[in-house]
This record gives structure tokens, C-alpha cells and sequence, in this order.
């Protein structure tokens, strides 16, 4: 079946082990927002959810790193952080074994990609999940860009990915549903933690949006270190879903800094 | 310097609770099978945020280290800024890419003050 949803969202841990600490107005218009999101997968039937993340040395490491890897398991435990620190409970997301192995033999056709039979979610996972589905009833499969232990795969490469993943999807008959999950500008868990570059932010959606290749690709690593942070690496995941919506267009449903959580919290999707 | 084994060592400790629990029994031994020079014993068994996150260690990993020793958030955060004004910008690693020189320094690159973070 076509790809029936594809969409971003922020994944900083802040978003639950700080909920606390954020402006109430901010933090309940993001949730909000993300209960949209949830609604719009549901409606669009989607039988499996497979998320792109940037995870955080949780599963892997630069003793054996890959610019790119998918889950092949029928179960996924999480979170991997203390449950008390990131303010979700320890849980067991369904996964689709046959699945998965079909849609990353049909991404090998194009991108060497590593495959994991064993994966424990960190937040770039969990959270997303705590919102897009809460009861754990809709299977995932888990996608990383490595976006945090340089070098790291070009831009093009994760516009290579993201049209890979596409394919697949395309050619198998279940529903599956694409949530890139990442920041845009921040500086998770450094000195500058809570630093966000709204224009930088901004400008990156409206690019995002329009689906422009040539400008989504048109950054290298070392700007984006000094104006977006390390944590603008993670545009990979969101560069990978603008290449899996194939020419569609896109809507920021929701994005503002939210300090407290570390990033600028947004929640955008493609009209496939 | 082995940046390369503080992580390695984080990392497993974040993951592995038999890890944590070597270390909660003995902080040194727990660290005999890595590869690291006195000065990043010292920051990992006291243990030295500050210093940890000088030599480079990513916060990704560093922040479930403090987490793991029961640090506050805005403590961890602080301790990292103490870390830069007493030992220096980052020695090596992603955050060496182009240099640090403080928050201040950083937020004015950005064109940011302080009070906006």
C-alpha cells in the first residue's frame, strides 16, 4: 500500500521528565499537538509505525556505528533511561519481525542499511511513543540515522534513505505510517542546554515544508554545529521523511522554544 | 588520553545494570578492563562532571552519568559550565568540532544574550 503518513516530531527527553518545569501554556499546546498527530495516524489506518530517530548511544556505538539501521524484532523494550527521570514507565512495544525484514530487504536494494534484532528504546523513541501510541497496540519498527558519533553520513545519503524507505513501504501490502522524530537547532545536555535558534528553526521548516531538495540539502556539518549545535544533526531524520513524502508539501502544526525541554518543539506532517 | 574508553565505559554503565552495580561496589575496579589514564579515573570514580565533560565526553552519555549519581539537571548543567571555567574548552570529541569558549561567548556567536537561553 502507499505510504499512508508521514510526519516529525521532537523526541527531547524535557518534553516528559520536565513537564513540570515548562511554561503550562506552552507544554499543553505541544501536547495537544501531539494528540493531533496521534488522531492522524490512526485515521489514516496505518498498521505499523515506523520511526526514524536519532538515538543516543543506547544500542549503538562507535565501536561498530552504522549511518543507518532498522529494528527486526517482534518486541522492543524501553526506556533504557530511568523510568523516574524521563517520566515514562518501563514498557514492551510490539514490533513485526516479518515486516521488517521485508521492507529492509527491499531498502538493501538501494541503501546499505544494518539491521538489529535486539533494540532497547531511549527517549528519541520513547517519547514519541508516549503520545503517537500510548497503549502500545500499533507495532513499530525502528529506524536510526546515526546523528551523534561523527562522522556522519552525508545529507544526500539521508535523502537516499528516506526515498528507500519510501519504496518499501510502497511495495508492501500493510498501511505503514513514517514519523521522523529529532530537534532542529539545540544543544541537548551541554552547558548551552535550553539554547534554541528560532530563526535558524524557522528557516529550516520553511524549507522542510516546501520540499525543496536543493535547500534541505544545501548545509554541511560544521554550520550546522555552529548555528544549530550538535543537535541540528538530527535534521537527518526530518531530511529522510522529506525525501519518503515524495514531492508532497508540508504543514508546521505546531512549533515553539520551549527552553525547559531543550529545543524548539515542533510537529509538522506531509499531505501525501 | 582515551576519550574513546570513558565513553565506552559511560555507555556500558548507562545499558548494563551488572556494570552499575561493579561500580556501586567498587567505583576502581569496576574500571580495570578499560584503557584510561589516572586524570580519567579521578573525573569517573569522584566522580567530575566538569572535568568529564572538558575531555569531551558527549552529554548524551554524560547526562545519564549524573543521573545515575542522583545530579539535578540545572546541577548537572552548572557543573559542566564550572567544568569549562576551570579546566578549559573541550579537549576533543563533537564539541571540540570548532572550538567553545563558555555559554556567554556562545550565545554572543549567535547573537543571542544570555537571558534568551
Amino acid at each position: 500500500m502507499p505510504l499512508v503518513y508521514a510526519g516529525v516530531c521532537s523526541h527531547a527527553p524535557g518534553i516528559t521528565g520536565r513537564k513540570d518545569r515548562a511554561d503550562p501554556e506552552a507544554r499543553d499546546a505541544l501536547y495537544c499537538a501531539f494528540d493531533q498527530m496521534r488522531e492522524d495516524i490512526v485515521a489514516s489506518g496505518a498498521e505499523a509505525l515506523v520511526v526514524i530517530a536519532a538515538e543516543h548511544f543506547a544500542n549503538f556505538f562507535m565501536n561498530n556505528m552504522p549511518s543507518f539501521a532498522v529494528g527486526m524484532a517482534d518486541f522492543y523494550d524501553g526506556p533504557i533511561e530511568d523510568a523516574g527521570w524521563l517520566g515514562i514507565e518501563t514498557f514492551r512495544a510490539p514490533g513485526n519481525r516479518d515486516l521488517s525484514r521485508r521492507l529492509i530487504t527491499e531498502v538493501m536494494q538501494t541503501v546499505d542499511v544494518a539491521y538489529a534484532e535486539e533494540w532497547k528504546f531511549d527517549h528519541g523513541i520513547a517519547v514519541p511513543l508516549h503520545f503517537l501510541t500510548p497503549e502500545f497496540d500499533l507495532p513499530v519498527i525502528p529506524v536510526n540515522v546515526n546523528c551523534q558519533g561523527p562522522p556522519l553520513a552525508p545529507l544526500p545519503r539521508a535523502w537516499a534513505f528516506g526515498e528507500a524507505l519510501r519504496r518499501a513501504a510502497d511495495s508492501v501490502p500493510e498501511k505503514v505510517a513514517l514519523v521522523g522524530t529529532g530537534g532542529i537547532s539545540h544543544w541537548p545536555a551541554t552547558p548551552d542546554s535550553g539554547k534554541i535558534n528560532e530563526p535558524w528553526d524557522r528557516d529550516f521548516l520553511d524549507r522542510w515544508c516546501a520540499n525543496d531538495k536543493d535547500r534541505l540539502l544545501d548545509y554541511d556539518d560544521l554550520t550546522v554545529y555552529a548555528d544549530a549545535g550538535q543537535g541540528g544533526f538530527e535534521i537527518r531524520t526530518f531530511i529522510a521523511i522529506s525525501a519518503a513524502a515524495n514531492g508532497a508539501k508540508g504543514t508546521v502544526h505546531f512549533y515553539t522554544p520551549i527552553p525547559i525541554f531543550a529545543v524548539g518543539c515542533t510537529i509538522a506532517s506531509y499531505k501525501l | 588520553m582515551s576519550l574513546y574508553y570513558v565513553q565506552k565505559f559511560l555507555f556500558e554503565l548507562n545499558r548494563d545494570p551488572r556494570v552499575q552495580e561493579a561500580y556501586r561496589s567498587d567505583r576502581t575496579a569496576s574500571l580495570a578492563d578499560y584503557e584510561l589514564t589516572t586524570e580519567e579515573v579521578e573525573a569517573l570514580t569522584q566522580p567530575d562532571i566538569g572535568l568529564l565533560y572538558h575531555l569531551g565526553v558527549n552529554g548524551q552519555i554524560l547526562m545519564h552519568f549524573a543521573a545515575f549519581h542522583q545530579i539535578e539537571w540545572q546541577d548537572y548543567l552548572q557543573r559542566m559550565r564550572d567544568g569549562i571555567a576551570t579546566y578549559g574548552p573541550v579537549r576533543e570529541g563533537v564539541y571540540a568540532t570548532t572550538g567553545y569558549e563558555g555559554t556567554e561567548a556562545h550565545a554572543a556567536s549567535l547573537g543571542q544574550s544570555e537571558g534568551e537561553r
